[in-house]
C-alpha cells in the first residue's frame, strides 16, 4: 500500500503530471464558462416566457374588470385560483384584506416594490408543505383594489437544479479522470526515465555494453534513447579503441623494450669486454631511437586527434609540395628498383598544415616502397596531386600485393599490421597517422584497388582549397617530371 | 649584419675565433678544431644539465648551468654566451617567456630550445618567441652538439660570403657554379643546395635532421634514411674521381665536409 502511495506520489511530483493537471484545470475552466453561459441564457429565456404569459393574463383581467366590474373580477380570480395550480393570485381590498386568490399574503419579496419579481411561497403538495419558487407581477386595477398574479416556476428551478448537479458531477468525474490520466501518463514517462537512469547507472558502474531499451514506436523518448545509445556506441568504440591501443602499446613498445634490455644484458655478459660493450651500447641506442620514433608517432596521432593545430596552418601549392616530397624519396626508391612517377596538377593551392601533409605523403611513399617489390617491370609508384570531387587530394599508388577489401578498414587503425607486413620494419602507425592528418583537415583516407596493388587517397576538405588548377591555362608541362 | 656586432660586444675579451670577414676555408677549418664556445644551459633537470655540461666540456666548450628560469635569465643577461640552451618547461619562469624577455632587452644570443613538446605547433611557437632552433626530447647528444655548434657560428657573416671553398672544391654562390680542381661539376638544384649547406658549415658536423630541415625545410620524420641516398649521390659527383675525400660520414652523427680527416 505504501509502495503504491509512494509510486503515486512520485508520479504526482513529475513534470508530466504537473502538465496534465494544468491541462485538466484549463479544460474544466473552459467547460465551466460554456456551461455557465448556456445555463444563464436558458434561465433567462424561460423567465421571460413566464413574464410574457403573466403580462397577457394581466391584460385580460384588467379588461374583464372594465367590462364586468369588480364582481366579475373577483369571480374570475376565484375561479382561476386552484389550490395546487401553477397560477397564483392574490386580490385584496384597499385595507389589505384578502378578497380572493390562492396566495395567503403578498409575498414579502414583492411588498416593497411596485413591480414584479421572484419570491418563494409555501404550497401544500400531498399534504406536505413545500417551499416553491414563483414569479409574480402586480396588476394595476386603479385605486382601491390590489391584484398580484404569479406563476409557480418550481419545475423550472428543479430543472435548473438538476442541470447544475449534473454539471458539477460531470466536472468532478472529468477532473478525477483527467488527473488519473495525467498520473498514468507520468507513470509511463517515469518508467521510461527510470529505465534510462538505471541503464546509465549500470554503465557508470562499468558495464559499457548496456543500452537503453526503445519501445520502437518512434516517439521523442525513443529518439532520445536512440541518440543516447549512439553516444554510448561511440564511447564504447573509443574505449575499445583505447584498450586495443594499450594492448598494442604493450606489444609494440614492450617487445622492442625487452629486446633492448636483452641486447644490453648480452653485451654485459660478453667475454670480449670493451669492444662488445661498445657494440652493445650502439645497438641499445639504435633500438632506443626506434622506440622514440614509435612513441613520437603515437603522441603525434593523439595530438592530431585532440584537435586543430592553428598556429602552423599555411597556404601552399599542393602539387609542387607533393612533387618536392617525392623528389626527396626518388633516389631512395630508385635505389631499391622503383620508378617514382609524379603526376601533379598545377596551381592547386591549399591551406593546411604543410609539415603534417608532408609527413603523410612521406609515410605513404615509404609504405609503398616497403610493401611492394622493386626491381620488376611494373615497379612504379605513382604520386598524384589533383582535385577529386572538388576536394584537394593526394594519392600514392603502387603495384604491390595490395590490401584485401575486407582488411582495408582495419589497416587504417593504429598499430594494425596486417599479417603480411608483420616482418617488415616500422611502427605500424604510418597509415593511421595519415588518417589522423586527413581528419585534422576534415578529410578522409580511402584505400583503393590500384589494379593491381594499393592506392591510398588522402582527401582534404574542400575548405582547404584556396585555388583550383586552371586547365585551359598556360600551365607549363613537365614540372613534375623527374 | 647587426648580429655580428652585438655578438662581438658580448664576447669581447674572450679567447675566441678571429674577427669575422677574413674567413677562408683553411682558416675556418683550423678554427673549428680549437674553437671554444661559452654555452649557458638552462635546464631544471640536474642530471640532464650535468650531462650536457660534461659532454660539452669533452667537446672543448665551456658550459654554465642554471636550474630555473629566473636564474637563467639573470645569467644570460649578465654573462656573454655564444649559445643558450633553454629547456622549455622551467620553474619560476618558463623557457619561452625567458627568451621573450631576453629578446626584448635586445640580447640576440642564439638560443636552442629543448622541449618535450615536439609537434609542429610547438616548434612554431618556440621560434616565434625568439628561439633560433628547436630540439625535441629525447634527442641524441650528437644532434644537440651539431646544432649548438651551428648556432655558435651563426653570428659569422655567412650571408655575405659569395664563395665557399673547401680544399680545391669551390662553390660560387653568384653563378651557382661548383668546381673541383678547376673542373666544373654539374649538380641538380637540390644537390647544389645540399652542398651549399654543407660548405656553409664546413668543418662542422651536420646531422641528417639538420639537412632535412634546412635544405628541404621539412620538419617531419622521413621514416627511412632518404637523406643518405642524396648525400651519396652528391658524394659521387664531388669526390668520386679525386684522391682526397672531402665529404665525410661521421658515424652516429651525420656528415661533415672538410679538407682532411673527419
Amino acid at each position: 500500500m505504501t509502495a503504491l502511495l509512494d509510486r503515486v506520489a512520485k508520479a504526482a511530483s513529475t513534470t508530466a503530471f504537473g502538465l496534465s493537471a494544468l491541462a485538466v484545470a484549463f479544460f474544466l475552466f473552459a467547460a465551466a464558462i460554456v456551461v455557465g453561459v448556456l445555463f444563464w441564457q436558458t434561465n433567462n429565456l424561460l423567465t421571460e416566457q413566464v413574464l410574457a404569459t403573466l403580462t397577457g393574463e394581466a391584460r385580460i383581467l384588467t379588461s374583464e374588470m372594465k367590462v364586468g366590474g369588480q364582481g366579475k373580477l373577483i369571480e374570475t380570480v376565484t375561479a382561476l385560483s386552484r389550490p395546487q395550480g401553477t397560477g397564483l393570485y392574490y386580490l385584496a381590498d384597499p385595507n389589505g384584506t384578502k378578497i380572493a386568490g390562492n396566495l395567503n399574503r403578498i409575498p414579502p419579496e414583492l411588498e416593497a416594490e411596485g413591480h414584479g419579481g421572484v419570491f418563494t411561497y409555501q404550497q401544500m403538495v400531498d399534504g406536505k408543505e413545500k417551499t416553491h419558487l414563483a414569479v409574480a407581477i402586480p396588476v394595476d386595477l386603479g385605486p382601491g383594489l390590489r391584484l398580484i398574479i404569479g406563476r409557480d416556476v418550481e419545475d423550472q428551478r428543479a430543472f435548473a437544479d438538476s442541470v447544475r448537479t449534473t454539471f458539477l458531477l460531470g466536472f468532478g468525474v472529468l477532473s478525477i479522470l483527467g488527473l488519473l490520466g495525467g498520473l498514468a501518463v507520468s507513470r509511463l514517462i517515469v518508467n521510461r526515465m527510470d529505465e534510462i537512469t538505471a541503464t546509465s547507472r549500470q554503465i557508470m558502474d562499468g558495464d559499457l555494453s548496456r543500452r537503453i531499451p526503445t519501445s520502437g514506436k518512434g516517439g521523442e523518448l525513443d529518439s532520445l534513447a536512440a541518440s543516447l545509445n549512439q553516444m554510448l556506441d561511440r564511447i564504447e568504440n573509443l574505449m575499445s579503441g583505447l584498450r586495443e591501443v594499450s594492448d598494442n602499446i604493450a606489444h609494440d613498445l614492450k617487445t622492442p623494450l625487452n629486446r633492448l634490455r636483452n641486447s644490453a644484458e648480452a653485451a654485459l655478459r660478453d667475454p670480449r669486454g670493451g669492444e662488445a660493450y661498445r657494440e652493445g651500447l650502439e645497438r641499445t641506442i639504435e633500438k632506443a631511437d626506434e622506440l622514440i620514433k614509435t612513441f613520437n608517432a603515437l603522441l603525434l596521432i593523439a595530438r592530431l586527434e585532440a584537435g586543430a593545430l592553428e598556429e602552423s596552418t599555411e597556404t601552399f601549392d599542393l602539387g609542387r609540395f607533393a612533387a618536392d616530397v617525392s623528389e626527396l624519396y626518388a633516389p631512395a626508391a630508385e635505389e631499391v628498383g622503383f620508378v617514382l612517377s609524379i603526376d601533379m596538377e598545377q596551381g592547386l593551392f591549399v591551406s593546411g598544415n604543410r609539415q603534417l601533409i608532408g609527413q603523410a605523403i612521406a609515410n605513404l611513399i615509404d609504405n609503398a616502397i616497403k610493401y611492394s617489390r622493386g626491381g620488376e617491370p611494373g615497379s612504379v609508384i605513382t604520386v598524384r596531386a589533383c582535385l577529386l570531387e572538388g576536394r584537394p587530394a593526394i594519392s600514392v599508388g603502387d603495384h604491390g600485393p595490395g590490401i584485401d577489401a575486407a582488411d582495408r578498414e582495419k589497416a587504417l587503425k593504429r598499430f594494425v599490421r596486417l599479417e603480411a607486413s608483420r616482418t617488415k620494419p616500422g611502427t605500424g602507425l604510418g597509415l593511421s597517422l595519415v588518417a589522423a592528418v586527413a581528419r585534422l583537415h576534415h578529410g578522409e583516407v580511402r584505400l583503393e584497388d590500384n589494379q593491381p596493388g594499393l592506392r591510398v587517397v588522402l582527401l582534404l576538405s574542400n575548405k582547404c582549397l584556396i585555388a583550383a588548377p586552371q586547365h585551359e591555362g598556360d600551365a607549363e608541362p613537365g614540372l613534375a617530371a623527374q | 649584419m647587426k648580429n655580428s656586432g652585438s655578438s662581438v660586444d658580448q664576447t669581447a675579451g674572450l679567447p675566441r675565433r678571429p674577427a669575422h670577414g677574413q674567413l677562408n676555408s683553411e682558416r675556418r677549418e683550423d678554427e673549428s678544431r680549437t674553437y671554444t664556445m661559452r654555452v649557458l644551459v638552462i635546464e631544471d633537470d640536474k642530471e640532464t644539465a650535468l650531462f650536457l655540461q660534461k659532454s660539452l666540456k669533452e667537446n672543448g666548450h665551456t658550459a654554465d648551468l642554471a636550474h630555473d628560469g629566473e636564474a637563467g635569465l639573470a645569467l644570460a643577461t649578465e654573462g656573454a654566451y655564444d649559445v643558450l640552451i633553454v629547456d622549455r618547461m622551467l620553474p619560476r619562469l618558463d623557457g619561452l617567456s625567458l627568451i621573450k624577455s631576453l629578446r626584448a632587452e635586445g640580447n640576440r644570443t642564439p638560443v636552442l630550445i629543448l622541449s618535450a613538446l615536439g609537434e609542429v605547433d610547438d616548434r612554431v611557437k618556440g621560434l616565434r618567441a625568439g628561439g633560433d632552433d628547436y630540439l625535441t626530447k629525447p634527442y641524441a647528444y650528437s644532434e644537440l652538439l651539431a646544432r649548438v655548434e651551428a648556432l655558435g657560428r651563426r653570428t659569422a657573416p655567412e650571408e655575405q660570403q659569395t664563395r665557399y671553398t673547401v680544399g680545391d672544391l669551390v662553390l660560387d654562390r653568384l653563378s651557382h657554379r661548383v668546381t673541383r680542381g678547376g673542373e666544373h661539376i654539374l649538380l641538380q638544384p637540390r644537390e647544389y643546395r645540399l652542398l651549399e649547406y654543407l660548405m656553409q658549415h664546413a668543418g662542422q658536423v651536420v646531422t641528417r635532421t639538420m639537412l632535412l630541415e634546412h635544405v628541404w625545410d621539412y620538419h617531419f620524420d622521413p621514416q627511412t634514411n632518404v637523406i643518405d641516398v642524396h648525400v651519396s649521390r652528391l658524394r659521387a659527383k664531388i669526390d668520386k674521381n679525386f684522391d682526397r675525400q672531402l665529404l665525410h660520414t661521421v658515424r652516429g652523427a651525420g656528415y661533415t665536409i672538410r679538407d682532411g680527416p673527419a
